[in-house]
């Protein structure tokens, strides 16, 4: 028996059919087509599939997506805007806060959650705001190291942009 | 794992969350946040027929001091009470209680009439009403806490009851509380809870038993004068921890009397 559902994802309004016992994490990546948000453990311990719901962060493995009608979900997919992305997602590029990668964007949605509710964390507060995401490959100095970085930069900082990184990568290397 | 299948309802007042639990009988369960009830339907160790999700509900989202009292909406979330002035003045060791409970994710939407309604041993709050003598208040009653938690997962409400409040008494005295865990966001393995009202002191224990408990022999023990560290020792007649895969019961009482002796220094310290 499905139920309809309205909601709201990365701005853009949707309606779709659903059974109840579908979480959220599945409609997303299912039936949206939404397959940046991860699933890993399952269990809601590892934070790879966080999202926002009206901008807060939350495990979409723990949530059914009939609790979300009505309510605006943002995944990684909706950080970046036209074009130019998110500082957290250009963090995490510029600082290389990943391994093998498939933690990223349960961290990124983390981070762009902890950053809004404290723009300058010390170092404990950000390992604090990321004790939900797990990273299996253990990159997590690095991915302190984007955060600490992403902080810098959306509290009027300068970061690097991906421009600027491909094109000194490009450039011929002086000496 | 993919839950069983489930009728869901999202109702607008408690009468109709109350009516919806009536039709849909024994087998539904009220959802509010969902972050100790999801994980388990997904490992089909509950299996609800029907969820009756009470997110949309009117006035279960405030927290008010009146008299000597402070009542918690019960959708009020881990979240909400980390930030709430009221009972950082008023309550203060539900606050940092709530600062350790699960991480952001689960704090965003787990909540206080959750943790009440699904009576876990592990939930922090549920020792802490117990010891403190509050009063969970629903679309029925209102239970005395001591009355409330009566065995494993198992409380007093009834199949068409709806926790809708908990009322604590105001607790401004010295405090503390220790989670033992090995990781941030577990559960504890074992806690323990102290708060002194007026010249007494209040004990509570999270997750050393199949209910929480309250430190009865350790408060007496303190009444009669008893240092902390000989209260602590009193800590084994209060408790009944069961072994599990992180400790045997033997390290649990042990955890306990070693950790309510150091929660009772740590709160007289502070001060």
């Amino acid at each position: 028996m499905t139920q309809s559902v309205s909601l709201t994802i990365n701005g853009r309004p949707r309606e779709d059919h659903v059974e109840p016992r579908l979480l959220l994490v599945h409609y997303l990546r299912e039936v949206a087509g939404l397959t940046g948000t991860h699933i890993a453990c399952d269990t809601s311990q590892c934070g790879a599939c966080t999202v926002l719901i009206d901008g807060e962060a939350v495990k979409s493995c723990s949530v059914f997506t009939v609790q979300a009608a009505g309510k605006d979900v943002t995944t990684i997919e909706g950080l970046a805007q036209e074009g130019t992305l998110h500082p957290v997602q250009q963090a995490f590029w510029n600082e290389h806060g990943l391994q093998c990668g498939f933690c990223t964007p349960g961290f990124i949605m983390a981070a762009a959650y902890l950053l809004k509710q404290n723009p300058s964390p010390t170092d404990a507060e950000i390992e604090r705001g990321l004790e939900g995401n797990l990273c299996r490959c253990t990159g997590y100095e690095n991915i302190k190291k984007a955060v600490r970085s992403a902080s810098q930069a959306m509290n009027g900082g300068t970061a690097e942009t991906s421009a600027n990184l491909v094109g000194s990568a490009a450039a011929p290397v002086e000496g | 794992m993919i839950t069983a299948a489930f009728e869901y309802a999202r109702p607008g007042s408690v009468d109709e969350a109350q009516s919806l639990l009536t039709k849909y009988g024994d087998d539904a369960k009220v959802i509010a946040g969902g972050q100790s009830l999801i994980p388990l339907m997904r490992l089909r160790l509950s299996q609800p027929t029907a969820l009756v999700d009470i997110q949309g509900i009117h006035g279960l989202k405030e927290v008010r001091r009146d008299n000597g009292s402070v009542e918690i909406g019960a959708l009020v979330r881990h979240v909400d009470i980390q930030r709430n002035a009221t009972l950082r003045e008023a309550l203060p060791i539900l606050v940092e209680m709530a600062n350790d409970v699960g991480d952001n994710q689960v704090r965003n939407l787990g909540t206080i009439g959750g943790v009440i309604a699904h009576g876990d041993a592990a939930g922090d709050y549920n020792a802490l009403a117990l010891m403190l003598d509050a009063e969970i208040v629903t679309n029925k009653r209102r239970h005395k806490a001591s009355d409330f938690f009566r065995d494993i997962f198992t409380t007093a409400l009834e199949h068409d009851e709806v926790v809708t409040a908990v009322r604590f008494p105001v607790s401004t005295g010295r405090f503390a509380y220790t989670k033992f865990r090995r990781r941030l966001y577990d559960w504890a393995i074992a806690g323990v809870a102290v708060q002194e009202t007026g010249s007494s002191w209040r004990v509570g224990y999270v997750n050393l038993a199949r209910t929480p408990r309250r430190g009865a022999s350790v408060e007496r023990a303190l009444a009669g004068g008893a240092s902390a560290a000989d209260a602590a020792a009193e800590s084994g007649s209060d408790i009944d921890p069961t072994g599990d895969v992180r400790a045997t019961a033997e390290y649990k009482r042990h955890l306990a009397q070693v950790l309510t002796a150091r929660t009772l220094e740590k709160a007289t310290m502070a001060a």
